[in-house]
């Protein structure tokens, strides 16, 4: 009787883990960033931005318990790669989303679709995914890079302003952004030159701008490199002469280092914490409840990036395994956006709004930026055509 | 391109090399005399940066800060000398640079786990803001100009120390034979702790001095390191008249080269060819420059001499 | 550890490294074999560097200029069509030679620090003259089209196959060294580490000596490259950073400096430390900076030392 018992409670259970082995198949997301180092205060702003996100849908994905898996590239292209190896192989993640830096993610978006894993990358917008090697599993919730300094352009044609010197690294980025400028802005240009990538000291460019005499200012200095210049530009007495105009130089990572020497600076961007929308003012709001400080639009994109990858699963009900549903969903792009509502282009990059943005001394003495007008409705990325996809 | 313009770039060349002398001069002194290469140098700089943020901001007082900046690097550095380098100096100059590599990782993230990653906010003193007009028609920031007049005050004070004093002579007898310095009964090893000290408080003031005009934010020190390294090594190791050659020509070179190179190319070759090759060359140029010293004078401009 | 020692420790680390391929595809983890794949080839490049550092005192900061060289002899070709790795691996290998020749006979002039620096410079240079090749993608890399072919008889492409093509040449780079190690050449080298000036009083030609050692690392280094451009299929001007030069130094040191079989277990711990440590904290660097400080300071022949057996070493 007793191993009667016994083996009925067995096969009870067996059956009970049976069942629940199928049922709550959780969704796996694997996330790349950067999290030591120098640039590793972007990746804690998406991982903050990503648990944030989590915590939105209680820990559900598209209604399935949620594993998410952090991994940090140390700005390696081979390490992320490496790791987007790992996630696929031992961790078996359903999505790999994240990624900063350009040449990583050259790196790990064809290793991801290649497995055939979708992959929502969530910064880094390098031509080549847009263009030439856009993937049916590759969808991005940032923008294509030239996009922002288009929008620049397009406003200093619009204003039509003349004179312009610009200055960026000499990286493949800094060079796309100042080509990116010249697409939609045909003034004059007096002067382009490229610093050495990490310069720290400006003071002899700065030199060499005043001698030119121009009337605008173009920068693109990311990180470092922005607060090292804005500050040296301050104190050559040239803010508040020469206007100054930059694209991922003035954010909320760098205002809080650079203080009065960003004052009137104009920058162009798909999203602000101002944006007027509920998604967003639920973002920012609850963002700054939980973590004591402001968001960029690093986090933003990153929030997004759960969001998106959320609607996918929803929208298959679950079933992980429907890639092309999920795909299909994707396309679709319903969901709550921090940036308001969007749409995909084929090459499955948003077609967003840019705004131009100005920093200003805000209601409580800081300095933050706000949007001033909207330079572009629904903008397309320059390199869609060369895209195969439909 | 007027001769105003070239003034005001050799300025320059010479307010960045005077920067490098700061914090090269502590790290030949200390290679000098000890024979040790130390890495770590760089996170000495940065935590003089640090430092000055943090007591500006707990005192309110600029020269409060300075002070007490000096004051705790100089400690700081006299405790990373006692707890982990003092077994380095009978070692190979490869086990020197591997552990103090180990030191600069360590401080980095101490710096990142203690401030944060995010870059902290550091600004010229409204007291030396402003302008200064040396000659009709060229205004030079005063911060800049004062950071040139530090800068070669400090020489001026290593050169009477060093020269002149009592702890000079010793500080260059235990260069020379430090085995015969101990036997005539000096204490070596305070000695060693007190000038390693000083080293470092020369790295703080360099940073306390660059964390206004540069980023402070943890690893702040390596892209310098690298610039110092290449000073002292083109002025000759251990010499502090050759850290300052070298520094203000390894300024020199850098600067006139950022600013003049792109336009003298583009007289030869193509605008579009000058204004690839033009940024590379001018990031390239101290290396280059490193190199053709070292070919003709592998020993650097002015090697200390040294007999056991 | 004495040489039959440590032949029996090489002969452990090769027949474990062939038997990953079928433990991991028993567990079903086939990322083990892409991460002792990628652990391999970087200890290819650091025996390549222990030649030089571990044997013959020269500490070259710009080792991994070698890595990337490498890489592209192997991704221009293949961008012009060209995937065989006959025709890669040898330009490789020659390319990565004659940069070191040239680099060679410049720092080779220098010693110490000042031979530290130089070495940094070039790679520096070779660093910033990558970043501005806009057709080979500057710094945002450039992507391999397919993996090397070895004459249609083995493709790469196959994980398995790459697998024991990189083990096979760790193997003969080990055997291969060792035979060179003592030979006359190999004696030469260690002279010259020990006491140059002596070396020269007896009328031996040091620099041609050290020279030829130079050139020959930095061509094992180029095939290390080859191949890592393989296993990313991907290659940024980064892997000539002078930073990556410091990793293969640490590699060696790690392991066992002099010893050729030390690099292969410093490739592999660091490697896995790093692997295994930025899995649990952000913070991994505090941890990885004082466990280097302590190797260097108290294990001083690195982790082989502290095998059994290990201890003084001859060379």
């Amino acid at each position: 009787m007793r191993t009667l018992k016994a083996a009925l409670a067995f096969a009870l259970v067996a059956a009970l883990l049976a069942v629940q082995a199928r049922a709550a198949e959780p969704v796996k997301i694997g996330f790349i960033t950067t999290l030591s180092g120098p640039a590793g205060i972007i990746g804690k702003h998406m991982k903050d931005s990503v648990e944030l996100a989590l915590d939105h849908l209680g820990r559900k994905v598209g209604g399935l318990d949620t594993e998410i898996i952090y991994g940090d590239d140390q700005r390696k292209p081979d390490v992320g790669k490496q790791l987007a190896d790992e996630m696929l192989k031992k961790h078996r993640v359903n999505f790999v989303s994240g990624v900063i830096w350009s040449n990583v993610m050259l790196a790990v978006a064809p290793t991801v679709t290649g497995a055939g894993t979708l992959m929502v990358g969530t910064n880094a917008g390098p031509h080549e995914l847009a263009g030439k090697m856009c993937h049916e599993l590759y969808f991005t919730t940032s923008w294509q890079n030239d996009q922002t300094p288009e929008a620049m352009g397009k406003y200093m044609q619009d204003q039509g302003l003349t004179d312009v010197y610009a200055m960026a690294p000499n990286y493949a980025a800094g060079k796309d952004m100042v080509s990116g400028l010249k697409r939609y802005f045909k003034g004059k240009i007096v002067g382009e030159v490229y610093t050495k990538l990490g310069q720290q000291d400006y003071q002899a460019e700065i030199t060499q701008l005043r001698a030119a005499n121009p009337k605008v200012v173009f920068v693109f200095y990311p990180g470092d490199m922005g607060i090292q210049f804005l500050k040296q530009y301050a104190q050559a007495g040239l803010r508040g002469q020469i206007p100054l105009y930059s694209v991922y130089t003035v954010d909320e990572i760098s205002l809080p280092a650079v203080g009065d020497a960003a004052l009137g600076n104009y920058e162009t961007r798909y999203w602000s914490p101002d944006l007027k929308n509920e998604a967003n003012a639920k973002y920012v709001g609850d963002f700054r409840k939980k973590f004591g400080y402001t968001p960029t639009f690093y986090g933003a994109q990153s929030y997004d990036g759960v969001m998106l990858i959320d609607s996918a699963v929803r929208a298959v009900k679950g079933d992980l395994s429907n890639k092309k549903g999920m795909v299909a969903a994707m396309r679709k792009a319903d969901f709550k956006s921090t940036r308001g509502p969007f749409t995909y282009n084929h090459n499955h990059h948003p077609i967003q709004n840019f705004y131009l943005l100005r920093s200003v001394k805000g209601p409580g003495g800081e300095i933050e930026m706000q949007i001033q007008k909207t330079v572009f409705e629904n903008h397309k990325d320059a390199y869609h055509q060369d895209c195969p996809m439909k | 391109m007027t001769w105003l313009l070239v003034v005001e770039q050799i300025l320059n060349g010479l307010q960045l090399g005077v920067m490098l002398f700061l914090v090269a001069a502590g790290l030949t002194l200390v290679f000098g005399i000890m024979n040790l290469v130390n890495l770590a140098h760089g996170s000495l700089y940065m935590i003089g940066a640090y430092f000055a943020v943090a007591f500006l901001g707990w005192t309110g007082s600029f020269a409060a800060s300075v002070v007490l900046t000096l004051l705790a690097t100089l400690v700081v550095g006299m405790l990373v000398e006692v707890v982990a380098l003092r077994t380095l100096y009978e070692r190979d100059h490869l086990d020197q640079v591997l552990a103090t590599f180990g030191l600069i990782l360590f401080f980095n993230e101490l710096v990142a786990i203690v401030w944060g990653r995010a870059a902290l906010f550091a600004s010229v003193p409204p007291a030396l803001g402003g302008f200064v007009e040396l000659l009709p028609g060229l205004r030079y920031p005063v911060y800049r100009a004062v950071i040139i007049l530090v800068g070669l005050a400090v020489a001026l004070l290593l050169y009477v120390v060093v020269g002149r004093t009592r702890l000079g002579m010793l500080i260059r007898a235990g260069a020379s034979n430090r085995t015969m310095v101990a036997a005539l009964g000096v204490n070596i090893r305070l000695l060693y702790t007190v000038v390693f000290g000083f080293g470092a408080a020369l790295a703080g003031l360099g940073g306390l001095m660059a964390g206004p005009i540069y980023t402070v934010q943890p690893g702040m020190g390596e892209e310098l390191l690298i610039e110092v390294l290449v000073v002292i090594v083109i002025g000759g190791i251990g010499s502090i008249r050759g850290a300052l050659v070298g520094a203000v020509v390894v300024g020199m070179v850098d600067t006139l080269g950022r600013a003049f190179l792109k336009p003298m190319l583009g007289t030869v070759v193509s605008p579009a060819a000058a204004d690839s090759a033009g940024p590379a060359l001018a990031s390239m140029l101290i290396y280059i420059l490193m190199a053709a010293v070292l070919y003709f004078r592998p020993q650097g401009l002015f090697p200390a001499v040294r007999s056991r | 550890m004495t040489r039959p020692r440590r032949g029996l420790v090489t002969l452990a680390a090769l027949v474990a490294l062939a038997v990953v391929p079928l433990i991991a595809g028993l567990a079903n983890q086939p990322f083990y074999l892409d991460l002792f794949r990628r652990i391999m080839i970087f200890a290819i490049a650091a025996v390549s560097l222990d030649i030089i550092l571990g044997y013959g005192g020269m500490v070259s900061l710009g080792h991994a200029a070698y890595l990337g060289i490498g890489a592209y002899a192997v991704a221009v070709p293949a961008l012009h069509g060209v995937h065989s790795a006959w025709v890669q691996w040898p330009l490789a290998m020659a390319l990565s030679a004659l940069a070191a020749l040239i680099i060679g006979a410049v720092s080779l002039r220098t010693s110490g620090v000042y031979f530290i620096m130089i070495t940094l410079a070039f790679a520096q240079m070779l660093y910033y003259i990558g970043i501005s090749i806009e057709p080979w993608g500057g710094d945002d890399g450039m992507r391999l089209a397919r993996r090397s072919q070895l004459g249609g008889v083995l493709d790469l492409a196959d994980p398995h196959v790459f697998y024991y093509v990189v083990l096979a040449m760790l193997a003969v780079l080990l055997l291969v060294g060792e035979r060179v190690i003592e030979a006359r050449f190999g004696t030469v080298i260690r002279a010259v580490k020990s006491n140059e000036p002596r070396l020269q009083a007896i009328g031996v030609a040091a620099f041609r000596y050290k020279l030829a050692a130079f050139v020959l690392a930095g061509a094992v280094c180029g095939l290390a490259g080859a191949l890592l451009a393989n296993q990313t299929e991907y290659l940024t001007p980064s892997y000539m950073h002078w930073t990556r030069s410091g990793d293969i130094i640490v590699m060696v040191i790690l392991g066992g400096m002099g010893t050729l079989a030390g690099p292969v277990l410093g490739a592999a711990t660091f490697l896995l430390l790093e692997n295994v440590l930025a899995a649990w904290t952000v913070h991994w660097q505090i941890i990885l900076g004082p466990l280097l400080v302590l190797v260097v300071l108290f294990a001083r022949g690195g982790l082989l030392s502290l095998l059994p057996g290990g201890g003084a070493r001859d060379g």
